[in-house]
């Protein structure tokens, strides 16, 4: 009896020790997405309440996150959370990264295609939002001109709608069928990674590929006829279009001044004041075989990685704010509707279920049997290749460049960005 | 025109071309103060209504907010306490300058020996070295030494920012002749005392100019804050600027503006106080310097 | 008196001795010696020699770098000293208001490079959309200008009061000899002014200069370096080098840009000296 009094004080002595010893760890996370900010610092102040384990969220400034964490992962007291783009990305944070197979986060992963895994099974990141992107319409605009969304399957049909919209657009009251672009770093990624991602996309199915170190190009006619689309029938002649930035071209949507602009998910906000019956989005058609089967472009390029380099227990309490976040009603409900996240994880039912509008257009889309695209653009070789690409399209759209530079930014690019980041 | 001949000098062609100058001077300063009174007029408009083609517009009733842009730039961007830091690290970085670099300066033109000649020529060599030599190195050590916060990192400024300062002190000790402080030395003065009492009240002109330099250095630096702070929890006014822009590339404009304003304000106000001294301090900087 | 003092040295020198190799001695110590390394962290360092600096040269981008810097250094450092000196001629006729627009011309010098940035990046952006132009991060040539207006109108007043004080203490003597002697405005001013403010022009020049090819925060916040990397100026190729560019060598490459540019520096600053000297023996 008193052996078994004394197995049992002990290993309440020791669970006591263990959890002083896990209550001494802390959390750090560099956070990616600026708009969130707040809902962060709130849910790790409130962790921090109900546990008190510090956790303490950091977000970068604009284009300063990999520059950040660069200078941030080098300190003693380095992040222990951070996030990663997708494979390229984390070829070179790989190191760093813990194997996150045993734990509790990944285990409510819906799907394996939502973790990053490296060869020999070891799980070095984690989605955790996943996001879509299409070309947003106004629906009551398209039914002034006599149009219906669901009448456009293919490119043929999309550029007759717009064309003709462009054609009427002082009888409708527009300044033109899609809004004008911003290709200044406001939202050139719409258009450098998001709109590039379409010929990337088809080429990889054909080849039944996922990643290459060479890409061929065969789509690129297609992706030059949805460009030339998009900045003729525009709000402004494309010379202008350099002048403008993302702000515009939201100002032109809301505004009813265009019928189609190209986003995602996450600009409900902005869009919202149009009323959720007047919006839905289209599948950027770019004139492929089958394409009537095509569905939006749904993927994530947020990938949580926790720092193996940090102290176990840091580690710990880590792995264990990640779980509460994703498993208790205060980081469900903040996550779900608060960020307007769509989560990869099998906790975030019923009432967890994101109420944002743009997802639900594209759940329907997937669940009449519209194949979603994937996104491909975590497997462009750099940041450098999407820059050059976004250079070459907007002088190509301002007359001053032609549309070889275009090609060779996309094919040649990629084949010397590839040597260099490998 | 009037001819009248006050004086051999002034001629009526030569008032007619004052009266020019003064005219276009006077528009340019308009021209020189526009970029700060239309971030002003901005931060008084709402979010929506400031895009790059309306930048230029006055606010009108619709458009107009009040302070509400700075109410909140301030309270959610947690910007009082980026102007208390870069507060902290300014007033002690210099003050810890002015002592440390005045007593080394006098030290280094009194005491003739190897090791002065030495630093003084390590100190004109630094002041030449472009921060980026460093920056990785230096922001290690700090991490390293736990100089990270802003009531340390006074020590990295006085490190980095010795050069200049001792530059200058020594320049201006040379001057000075040594007479007074031998005097001092034979009515039994020690030289700390001799320092304090003697050299530190003459050293004053050179202590407010170099004041000068170093604050608007320390005041206005970016890099070297960002990369040896420790983020998670302090943030200078050049670092809290930088994150108004959100993801996604969306700028926050009419509350950044706002913010920029509350950075200007103090310092125009500071400089329209202490006009004299700052632009007689950047003068004898420049002719020591 | 010399050996009192000397014994005194833990308080004189120490503290800022000790600063010294803290912030800088033992950083640029440690930094010339990385330069010869390839590392991502300073625990897993690889010698490889002089290689780090032959990738220096390769990589297009620094050479682009150098050359933006360059123009940009010799544009801005004529521009504000010509347009400096033009002030400080102005303000030296005793007109009325001199004080007033002193005040004025001086203000921008003591607004942070950060700040500075952004506000012209409003305001040029704005001027440049009502132009129907492209953005100030789309075109390379709107961005060069956009820092040479906004160096011009930050380093102007600055430099202008140097002049002023210089040209205050040409003697009066030697402009009413001059004036005697019939000299024409023009004349008296390169015959006479010109050369009297030598030291300030000397000053002047070294300071735009220096200034101007280590500039940074403006950089950084007007253009960032966009429209791909043809803003770009040294020192922010340098930082992007280090803290931007992901792969393993780029750190060590960083680190010899730096060492570099360092060297172009020190050359800037030693032909500016050789200069200054040869002048100083003629007066």
């Amino acid at each position: 009896m008193k052996k078994i009094l004394a197995l049992v004080l002990a290993a309440v002595l020791c669970l006591a020790l263990y959890m002083t010893v896990s209550a001494e760890g802390s959390v750090y996370y560099l956070n990616f997405k600026p708009e969130q900010d707040a809902q962060w610092q709130e849910l790790a102040k409130l962790y921090t309440e109900q546990t008190g384990i510090p956790v303490t969220v950091v977000t970068a400034a604009s284009g300063q996150y990999e520059t950040t964490l660069m200078s941030e992962i080098e300190k003693s007291d380095a992040p222990t959370l951070f996030q990663v783009n997708g494979p390229v990305g984390l070829a070179n944070w790989t190191d760093y990264c813990y194997d996150l197979k045993d734990t509790e986060i990944y285990k409510h992963l819906t799907s394996d295609a939502f973790a990053l895994t490296e060869e020999g099974g070891a799980v070095k990141g984690i989605a955790y939002v996943i996001e879509t992107y299409s070309i947003i319409a106004n629906t009551k605009l398209l039914e002034k001109a006599g149009y219906k969304a669901e009448e456009i399957t293919t490119f043929a049909k999309l550029k007759e709608v717009a064309d003709d919209i462009q054609a009427r657009k002082d009888e409708l009251g527009v300044d033109g069928a899609f809004t004008s672009a911003g290709m200044d770093g406001s939202s050139d990624w719409r258009f450098k990674t998001h709109l590039a991602n379409m010929p990337i996309y088809y080429e990889y199915q054909a080849d039944g590929i996922g990643a290459t170190d060479a890409i061929k190009g065969d789509y690129l006619d297609n992706f030059k006829a949805i460009w030339d689309l998009y900045i003729t029938d525009s709000t402004c002649d494309p010379s202008l279009l350099a002048s403008k930035t993302g702000n515009d071209a939201v100002a032109e949507f809301v505004g009813e001044k265009a019928v189609f602009y190209q986003n995602g998910t996450w600009a409900w906000n902005d869009v919202a004041s149009l009323g959720e019956e007047n919006i839905t989005m289209l599948p950027i058609y770019i004139g492929v075989d089958g394409e009537e089967n095509q569905g939006l472009c749904t993927g994530t390029e947020n990938f949580w990685c926790v720092n193996g380099n940090a102290a176990q227990d840091d580690i710990d309490a880590t792995l264990a704010f990640m779980e509460w976040v994703i498993t208790s009603d205060e980081g469900r409900k903040s996550m779900s509707q608060d960020m307007g996240f769509v989560t990869p994880f099998d906790t975030f039912t019923g009432e967890y279920e994101s109420t944002n509008p743009l997802v639900k257009i594209d759940a329907a889309y997937t669940a009449s049997g519209k194949t979603p695209v994937t996104w491909n653009f975590a497997t462009i070789p750099s940041e450098e290749w999407k820059n050059a690409l976004g250079s070459a399209m907007t002088a190509y759209a301002a007359g001053t460049g032609d549309w070889d530079a275009v090609v060779s930014a996309f094919v040649d690019g990629w084949a010397t960005e590839y040597k260099l980041s490998h | 025109m009037t001819k009248v001949y006050r004086d051999g000098s002034v001629s009526g062609g030569r008032r007619t071309l004052d009266a020019c100058l003064s005219i276009l001077l006077a528009v340019l300063c308009v021209v020189w103060m526009y970029p700060v009174l239309l971030i002003l007029i901005n931060s008084l408009k709402t979010e929506l209504s400031i895009s790059t083609s309306t930048v230029f517009a006055l606010p009108t009733a619709e458009t107009f907010v009040g302070l509400d842009n700075y109410v909140y730039g301030v309270t959610q961007m947690n910007f009082l306490s980026s102007f208390g830091y870069s507060l902290v690290i300014t007033v002690s970085s210099v003050l810890l300058i002015l002592l440390c670099c005045s007593m080394c300066g006098w030290y280094i033109t009194r005491v003739s020996s190897t090791t002065s000649k030495a630093l003084y020529l390590l100190c004109v060599f630094s002041m030449v070295v472009p921060f980026q030599m460093v920056m990785f190195t230096l922001s290690k050590t700090a991490d390293t030494l736990k100089l990270n916060t802003p009531f340390n990192i006074c020590i990295i400024y006085l490190g980095f920012g010795a050069g200049l300062a001792v530059f200058m002190f020594t320049g201006f000790m040379k001057s000075v002749p040594i007479a007074i402080e031998e005097a001092a030395m034979i009515d039994g003065c020690n030289p700390i005392q001799i320092f304090f009492q003697v050299v530190f009240p003459i050293l004053k002109p050179t202590m407010i100019s170099t004041a000068i330099l170093e604050t608007m250095w320390v005041w206005n630096d970016y890099l070297l804050p960002t990369l040896v702070l420790d983020i998670k929890r302090y943030r200078t006014i050049p670092m809290a600027i930088q994150y108004f822009r959100g993801s996604y590339g969306r700028v926050e404009m009419a509350p950044m503006m706002a913010c920029i304003m509350i950075t200007v304000l103090p310092i125009i106000i500071m400089y329209l106080l202490c006009q004299k001294y700052i632009i007689d301090g950047v003068i004898a900087g420049a002719v020591k310097g | 008196m010399e050996k009192a003092i000397k014994k005194f040295w833990p308080v004189f020198l120490l503290p800022t001795l000790a600063a010294f190799v803290i912030g800088f001695i033992w950083p640029f110590l440690w930094g010339t010696y990385l330069s010869f390394f390839k590392f991502t962290t300073i625990s897993k360092t690889t010698f490889v020699g002089l290689d780090n600096y032959f990738k220096v040269f390769q990589d297009q981008t620094f050479v682009d770098a150098f050359w933006f810097t360059a123009a940009f250094t010799v544009v801005s450092t004529i521009l504000i000293n010509v347009l400096a000196f033009a002030l400080a001629l102005a303000l030296t006729r005793g007109l009325r208001g001199t004080n007033a627009f002193r005040t004025v011309f001086f203000l921008p010098n003591l607004i942070g490079g950060i700040v500075l940035g952004y506000i012209w990046q409003i305001l040029l952006n704005g001027l440049l959309t009502n132009l129907g132009r492209p953005l100030l991060a789309l075109n390379a040539t709107y961005g060069f200008w956009g820092l040479i207006i906004l160096m011009c109108w930050q380093q102007i007043g600055y430099m202008m009061v140097i002049y002023i004080s210089g040209l205050q203490n040409v003697p009066g003597d030697l402009l009413e000899a001059a004036s005697i002697d019939g000299a024409t405005s023009m004349q008296t001013l390169f015959k006479v002014k010109l050369p009297m403010v030598m030291p300030s022009i000397t000053i002047c020049t070294f300071l735009t200069l220096t200034n101007s090819f280590k500039l940074f925060d403006q950089n950084l916040s007007l253009t960032g370096g966009e429209p791909g990397k043809a803003s770009q100026m040294l020192a922010l190729n340098i930082y992007d080098t280090f803290y931007a560019r992901s792969g393993a060598q780029w750190k060590g490459i960083g680190q010899a840009k730096a060492v570099v540019f360092f060297l172009l520096v020190v050359a800037i600053a030693l032909i500016q000296l050789y200069f200054t000297r040869r002048k100083e023996v003629q007066q």
